[in-house]
């Protein structure tokens, strides 16, 4: 690791106030930044230790919703009942993920801004536009296996690695900062960007932007299903995974919202394949036709070919899981 | 940076460089060398921990953010003459061969067991509302974060499951 100065914050405002300089990166729980800074992919002259903020609290807020501090681990996010029992689909993405020891480091705010782990991302002998712009891109071209079908560029086509944020996507989560300019509230959509010609700016946090907490909207009714297809059945990332909370209406879908990992830049979710499913009947046919919609956009490398038909078989599975539970 | 460390029970004042580990700061600071380096990067379990009672890979963190906390290794779960239940476990279903993983093993599965004591789910727990079974499957699926090179993993699960067995009868009778 290189050196670098480290300091504790004392509020979310000297934290904020500390972390304003282009070189300073907060530290949460690390278990991401510490992999990335022993092999100098990142390589901060400062770290701001936020743990003892007490952003620690999962509260219930007044409209029937959730709000989970920046720092509660993804172990207790995963076990608390109330996800348990009403975000079930949040609970299945964060146990599909990492292992025990992980879990019980990792935070809520630095799952969502985790970096990817695409192989030329991490070794600092090859090309990589995200780590150092301009350099080129080791994956097109290369292996491809974790890399992006959607939403990737001619720069870069590495995918985010998180199973939580895809669940959180397809729960319409809102993610609420306090930077510089004052607190703001960033729908999950909107919080990772896609790589265009910038694959090093992958959010819309500015410097010295700290994630406070992320609120989930009130329970909707009908099932959540999670699914994630791996290498190993155990502590590997996905390969696509797929988070779906669907609802229905008198044999009809009346709402779907699908949202994948492990194919796109961000937790992907495509309008138009969620409005191809709205008052269908569930079935091949309405499947098959969705997953037309999502894959006509694809644009798959030689190694990574095989999401195409993946992706279709999994949107299937978790259609027809989630359609069948949301009838009983 | 002076830190303040509270180590299976005794009080420890360590002044080392920030980029230090928990892991090196146990090993190369305090001399605690029952936790082991394997990969160093959070993969293999082979340096895990409790702090606080939570199981962690000591390599994925830094000494200095622990200041005040408490932290079990190895050597405050059992010693040679007196192993905890866990370790005798280990010995008598053969859960090892060359030994480097299983001070990682025993700390990371002596943690695991008050995971599943307070009714976390798993993956592959078929209904995460309740409380969770104990078959093999919940143990390895608990336990891969600690890999094993001699593949004594069917031991390793074996003897677990005999002491989660232990305790969940030992609950039922309290």
């Amino acid at each position: 690791m290189r050196p670098f100065d480290y300091a504790r914050a004392e509020s979310t405002r000297d934290a904020v106030d500390r972390a304003s300089d282009a070189g300073t990166q907060f530290i949460a729980g690390g278990t991401n930044l510490l992999d990335l800074m022993k092999l100098q992919v990142m390589t901060p002259d400062r770290l701001v230790d936020i743990n003892r903020l007490g952003l620690d609290q999962i509260e219930e807020t007044e409209d029937g919703g959730l709000r989970i501090g920046a720092l509660v681990t993804n172990s207790d996010l995963a076990a608390d009942a109330r996800v348990r029992t009403h975000w079930p689909v949040l609970s299945r993405a964060l146990l599909s993920g990492a292992s025990g020891q992980l879990r019980n480091k990792a935070t809520t705010g630095g799952n969502l801004l985790q970096r990817t782990r695409c192989y030329y991302f991490y070794d600092p002998d090859t090309p990589c536009n995200k780590r150092e712009p301009g350099s080129g891109c080791g994956a097109i071209g290369g292996m491809t296996r974790l890399h992006a079908i959607l939403g990737g560029s001619s720069h870069c086509i590495a995918t985010h690695p998180s199973d939580m944020a895809v669940a959180m996507r397809a729960l319409d989560a809102v993610v609420e900062t306090e930077g510089p300019d004052g607190a703001r509230e960033i729908p999950i959509a909107d919080l990772h960007q896609l790589p265009g010609d910038t694959p090093h700016i992958e959010t819309v946090l500015k410097p010295g932007e700290l994630i406070i907490a992320v609120r989930l909207p009130a329970p909707v009714e009908g099932a959540q299903v999670y699914r994630k297809v791996r290498d190993r059945s155990s502590y590997a990332f996905a390969l696509v995974s797929c988070a779906a909370v669907v609802r229905m209406d008198a044999g009809h879908i009346a709402q779907a919202a699908l949202a994948f990992g492990g194919i796109a830049p961000k937790p992907w979710r495509d309008p138009e394949v969620e409005a191809s499913l709205a008052g269908a009947e569930p079935g091949d046919a309405a499947f098959d036709a969705a997953a037309d919609i999502m894959l006509a956009k694809a644009k798959p490398q030689d190694g990574n070919s095989f999401k195409i038909p993946l992706v279709r078989r999994t949107l299937k599975a978790v259609l027809t899981e989630a359609t069948k539970e949301a009838r009983q | 940076m002076k830190t303040q460390l509270q180590i299976n029970s005794r009080e420890h004042e360590l002044d080392a460089d920030p980029r230090t580990t928990l892991l090196d700061a146990l090993r190369n600071h305090l001399g605690l060398t029952g936790t082991k380096k394997g990969c160093d990067h959070g993969q293999c379990g082979a340096c895990t921990v409790l702090v606080n009672g939570r199981r962690i890979n000591s390599c994925l963190t830094l000494a200095c953010m622990h200041d005040g906390d408490e932290i079990t290794t190895i050597e405050g779960i059992g010693t040679e003459t007196a192993l905890s239940r866990l370790q005798q476990a280990f010995v008598a279903h053969d859960g090892f061969q060359c030994g480097y993983c299983t001070p990682g093993q025993i700390c990371s599965a002596t943690a695991m067991l008050d995971e599943i004591r307070a009714g976390w789910p798993s993956n592959v727990s078929p209904d995460i509302e309740g409380a969770p079974e104990l078959t093999l499957e919940e143990v390895a699926e608990r336990m891969s974060g600690n890999l094993c090179r001699c593949a004594a993993y069917p031991n390793i699960r074996d003897a677990i499951l005999e002491i989660a067995g232990e305790a969940r009868m030992q609950e039922a009778a309290e």
